[in-house]
């Protein structure tokens, strides 16, 4: 059985080291480089010593899955090959980790309503898969515009969910996000969500690792539950089946399974504090006017807070980088003497509102809003008339701008 | 897998449960020629089962279980259905996930164990029922065949949704009353052998499993030409008797009605080219081996 530990320092077959992740995430050198968020996907996984990458088209994601393939092409990735479906390809990665193979995917918005049916399994069979998720409307009619909507549908999964801000957000996470979801007190899969186009198709300054170094290989024989590829003693798994049985020790194992995944998700909040360091970041928390976000709305909150900064009203920010497990008790604390609590988000429904709503005291505090979707842009400005609005300021129109 | 790995530490060996000594001490893992013959001599590789009494389904598990040439590196994938109540109980490794997505488990498995054991014999067979593999699972099944993909799939084809409770299903014969049928199927039974060939299968026989000895033949080709060329299939009739209202002792006979020359369940088989030159050689290798055998047996006698 491989041992991980015996193979750093050794190289691959493409002459990547195999590091260790936390040298190699935290003290590696660095090299800034001008990519999209698709290049910085592909740039990733070179690093990310994974077997098996199963990918399907569908904007905005299908740049990044074609670059994952001409990395195949180079020798970097094990197997490679387009599916026939999203149901099929998420199928299909949980067939492969249920081999024993770190597995990879990414889709979007419309694709990852298809595929819905396998996330739970998923996390139900402790597959540690990572999709990407970049996010686009998955309403009618039609759209491939950011749209974060999707997001609400996989927070009750089982999944592990975060939510990145960046390109550089993203190929950090991509890497760590492996070392929390392999964890063996873990043991779940990761969506790696971010907002389609906006960090897909947008070119940014990255810092990346060197690319001759790389994640040391998954080990299978870590897992909770057993990797299917008959190496290990075959267990009768159970006396009878319990699917169709009605009685107590069904019911009760069934429930308590259910239990065990979400206590694993909760077991993943110290793995992934140590890796993200923290699952919320803050900015002035102090404020009395707080603008909580993730994903690219908080960058748009950073810009808002300047612009309130230069008419001398002082707002803090809270940045959410984990979904699943939820920072509930960091946001609490964050947002203790805040008086208001501005929750701009890139959907129509207000899920992350509602989350902090039912996590912090008298949350009367929470605005949600301001809201965008089906790719409307959020400029900081409506973040400002937002703010300003509820403070009973007076603000200037929108529509009157340059004027 | 070794058969090293599956052994007892002494120290442990009497709290074991005894089904489990038993495997480690009479199963088939790892046996040359094994097949149906050792079915009541050694362990066999399936507990027990909770399928209606006397339901095909239940043989069709042993014969097959028996004819696996290599079950100490088979990794077996099911669906929703009937065959999910037996699974749990298999002494190879299986996976259950959802509902019709056998053949993309199979797939994204075949292709990790290739990854994982390069050079190394892993098999992967599919064994789900007829609604899984032709109505829900329909796209999964034929691209895996495009795609070429080195697995068996077995189907077992009872022409309903038994597992639900006897509704309509793609395999069920034209006109036949049935839940969600109400006036009887209005078309033809889906003719997925066909079906089978054109999508590039290597080896496709329809069958019934009323004898053993030819399920061990076509399974074991059907798993070694997999391993080889790519995809296989199998299509089995296993009656429901439950929902077509026969006794516990009828299976045998429905099966045996079934398969004549003029019913719907006669022989059918369809083998490529490099199958069939596949499968001779292989023929030509088991005659050798056998001949020299026999031999060595002759010579032992002598002296
Ligand atoms: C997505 C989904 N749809 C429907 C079902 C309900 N379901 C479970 S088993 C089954 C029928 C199985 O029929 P078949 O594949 O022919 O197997 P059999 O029980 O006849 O052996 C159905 C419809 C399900 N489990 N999942
Ligand atoms: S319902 Fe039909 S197929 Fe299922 S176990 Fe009973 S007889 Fe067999
Ligand atoms: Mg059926």
């Amino acid at each position: 059985m491989a041992e991980n530990k015996s193979v750093i320092g050794t190289k691959n077959k493409k002459g990547q080291t195999y590091t260790d992740t936390w040298q190699l995430m935290n003290e590696a050198p660095r090299t800034p480089s001008f990519y999209t968020g698709s290049e910085v996907i592909k740039e990733a996984l070179r690093r990310a010593s994974c077997d098996v990458m199963i990918a399907y088209p569908i904007t905005p994601q299908s740049e990044a899955a074609a670059l994952i393939g001409e990395l195949f092409a180079e020798g970097y990735i094990g197997d490679y090959f387009r599916g026939e479906s999203e149901f099929a390809v998420m199928s299909q990665c949980a067939g492969a980790a249920f081999g024993g193979a770190r597995v990879f995917t990414t889709t979007a918005g419309p694709g990852t309503m298809r595929a819905m049916e396998n996330f739970p399994m998923w996390a139900g069979a402790r597959l540690p898969i990572q999709m990407i998720v970049t996010c686009r409307g998955i309403n009618s009619p039609l759209s491939i515009q950011p749209d974060t909507l999707e997001i609400a549908y996989l927070l009750n999964t089982g999944m592990l969910v975060w939510h990145a801000e960046t390109a550089q957000d993203f190929f950090d996470w991509i890497l760590k996000g492996y070392m929390v979801s392999e964890e063996p007190d873990v043991h779940l899969p990761l969506a790696l969500c971010c907002d389609g186009f906006f960090v897909t198709h947008t070119k940014d300054v990255v810092n990346l690792t060197p690319a001759d170094m790389c994640l040391p290989p998954y080990d299978p024989y870590r897992s909770p539950v057993p990797c299917m590829d008959m190496e290990c003693p075959p267990v009768r798994m159970m006396r009878d089946p319990f699917i169709m049985k009605s009685n107590y020790i069904s019911y009760a194992t069934h429930a308590s399974w259910q239990q065990e995944v979400w206590a694993a998700v909760e077991r993943s909040r110290k793995h992934t504090i140590k890796w993200l360091n923290g699952l919320i970041e803050t900015e002035n928390a102090d404020a009395d006017v707080l603008i909580v976000a993730s994903g690219t709305a908080v960058s748009q909150g950073r810009e808002a807070i300047r612009l309130l900064e230069d008419e001398g009203m002082r707002v803090g920010l809270v940045k959410v980088k984990a979904l699943r497990p939820w920072p509930g008790e960091e946001i609490r604390e964050a947002t203790k003497n805040a008086k208001h609590i501005f929750v701009p988000e890139f959907n129509v429904t207000g899920w992350l509102a509602k989350e902090i709503k039912a996590s912090i005291p008298n949350s009367e505090r929470v605005h949600a809003g301001p809201r965008v979707c089906g790719g409307m842009t959020m400029p900081p400005e409506i973040i400002v008339q937002e703010i300003k609005t509820a403070l009973g300021m007076k603000s200037m129109s929108l529509a009157g701008r340059g004027s | 897998m070794s058969k090293e790995r599956i052994k007892i530490a002494p120290e442990m060996y009497d709290i074991m449960p005894p089904e489990y000594q038993d495997l480690v001490n009479r199963a088939t893992y790892g046996k040359e020629d094994r097949g149906w013959k050792d079915i009541g001599t050694t362990k066999e590789l399936i507990e027990e089962h909770s399928l209606c009494a006397g339901c095909p389904e239940s043989m069709a598990f042993r014969y097959i279980l028996a004819s696996l040439p290599a079950p100490e590196d088979t990794v077996m994938v099911g669906s929703t259905g009937c065959t999910s109540l037996v699974f749990p109980m298999v002494a190879v490794h299986n996976i259950h996930s959802l509902f019709g997505n056998q053949n993309a488990i199979a797939s994204g498995l075949k292709r990790a164990l290739s990854v994982r054991f390069p050079g190394k014999v892993k098999d992967v067979v599919v064994l789900a029922g007829d609604g899984a593999t032709v109505d829900i699972g329909l796209d999964m099944t034929l691209q895996a065949w495009f795609r070429q993909e080195k697995f068996t799939t077995i189907c077992f084809d009872n022409e309903l949704y038994a597992n639900t409770g006897g509704q309509e299903s793609g395999l069920m014969q034209k006109g036949f009353v049935a839940k969600m049928a109400p006036v009887g199927k209005q078309f033809d039974k889906v003719r997925l052998p066909e079906i089978a060939r054109e999508s590039g299968c290597h080896y496709v026989v329809q069958c019934t499993v009323s004898k053993p000895s030819l399920i061990e033949k076509v399974v074991r080709n059907a798993v070694l030409v997999a391993r080889e060329l790519g995809p296989t299939y199998l299509q089995l009739y296993t009656p429901c008797i439950l929902e077509i209202g026969k006794n516990s002792m009828e299976g045998l006979q429905e099966m045996r009605d079934s398969e004549k020359p003029t019913e719907r369940f006669a022989y059918k088989e369809f083998v490529s080219e490099p199958a069939k030159q596949f499968l001779a050689e292989l023929a030509a290798k088991d005659k050798e081996r056998k001949a020299a055998s026999k031999q060595l047996a002759g010579s032992t006698q002598e002296a």
